[in-house]
């Protein structure tokens, strides 16, 4: 009787706790948006294949406390962009801004693409400019080659 | 001339081997520091042996100064601590640490154990400085000129090379 009681009595008292749901982790969501939507554009350098929104090092942590406390205090994106620049240079950004030093890297693929339509143009008119001989189908080599009774196969 | 065309891919293939191999040199790890050459990040902070003395940018101007950042959790910097230690007997110039995102009495221990190569330690218990001066990968050294200026920075361990062939002569060309 003694046991049932108290079970009674444990169980009587979940009355008192309750599930909460899972805080959101800043109290404004807005800005949350803001602050991943600027540290996913923000290479984590400690752990280079991942944005500074996805990693989880310590120095990933610190950076989006730190853009969240520069959006708190009514700095712009571009600002924020500015800040971790000056700091840890172009290389934290994913979009790397185009000037001369990056210049192979953002003209790079179209200089390639480019010249290979020019290879292309070329050989075309090249062709073109053949006899129409040039395109008759060969007759196989191998069958007239004297060599070929010599192979094993 | 036509003759010599077959050699052609052999021309591409040596120079695809030749970026390939400069690739292979480069280290991803190594980010060029924005720093070099500007002025160094501002900061004030308490010395990690006494929490009421204060260290600021300008009270080291007028020297030539390192920069050493450190933190007792880091274990490449215990790699590097008996060469700093070493280089450090050389009195060439101050060597102040940076005792990043740690624990003051931790941070002390370390230094009781393995050595203080410091003329002091600042304390940078949540890792602000740290973030001034482009930390991401401790330890991280630095040299700064008369003027305030960075002059160099390493990043990873220091090795004998790097002191006998970049500071020193740094050092010497900067106090000249």
């Amino acid at each position: 009787m003694l046991k049932f009681a108290f079970t009674l009595c444990l169980a009587l008292l979940a009355i008192f706790t309750h599930a909460k749901e899972a805080l959101p982790a800043s109290e404004d969501p807005a800005l949350e948006a803001r602050m991943l939507s600027i540290t996913s554009e923000l290479r984590c350098l400690v752990c280079q294949n991942q944005t500074i929104a996805d990693s989880h090092a310590g120095l990933a942590i610190d950076l989006r406390d730190q853009v969240r406390s520069m959006l708190k205090s009514g700095q712009s994106n571009e600002q924020i962009l500015n800040y971790m620049t000056a700091r840890y240079g172009d290389f934290i950004l994913y979009r790397p801004p185009l000037k001369n030093s990056t210049f192979v890297l953002w003209m790079g693929p179209l200089i390639l693409l480019l010249t290979g339509f020019g290879v292309l143009v070329f050989v075309l008119r090249r062709r073109n400019r053949m006899p129409a001989e040039n395109f008759e189908p060969e007759e196989m080599e191998f069958t007239e080659d004297p060599d070929s009774s010599t192979r094993t196969f | 001339m036509k003759h010599l065309r077959f050699l052609l891919p052999l021309g591409l293939f040596i120079g695809l081997v030749f970026f390939l191999a400069v690739g292979l040199k480069l280290d991803p790890k190594e980010v060029p520091s924005p720093l070099i050459n500007k002025a160094s990040p501002n900061f004030s902070l308490t010395k990690l042996e006494d929490n009421n003395k204060i260290i600021r940018r300008d009270d080291l101007l007028g020297k030539v100064w390192m920069l050493n950042v450190w933190a007792s959790w880091c274990v490449a910097c215990r790699q590097e601590h008996p060469l700093l230690l070493e280089f450090s007997k050389q009195k060439m110039l101050p060597i102040y640490g940076l005792d990043y995102k740690d624990e003051r009495i931790a941070g002390l221990k370390w230094l009781s154990n393995f050595g203080n190569p410091y003329d002091s330690s600042l304390f940078d218990q949540d890792g602000r400085v740290g973030i001034d001066w482009g930390v991401y990968g401790v330890p991280e050294t630095f040299i700064m000129d008369k003027q305030g200026i960075v002059r160099f920075k390493h990043i990873g361990p220091l090795t004998p090379d790097v002191i006998r062939t970049r500071i020193e002569p740094l050092v010497r060309q900067l106090n000249a």
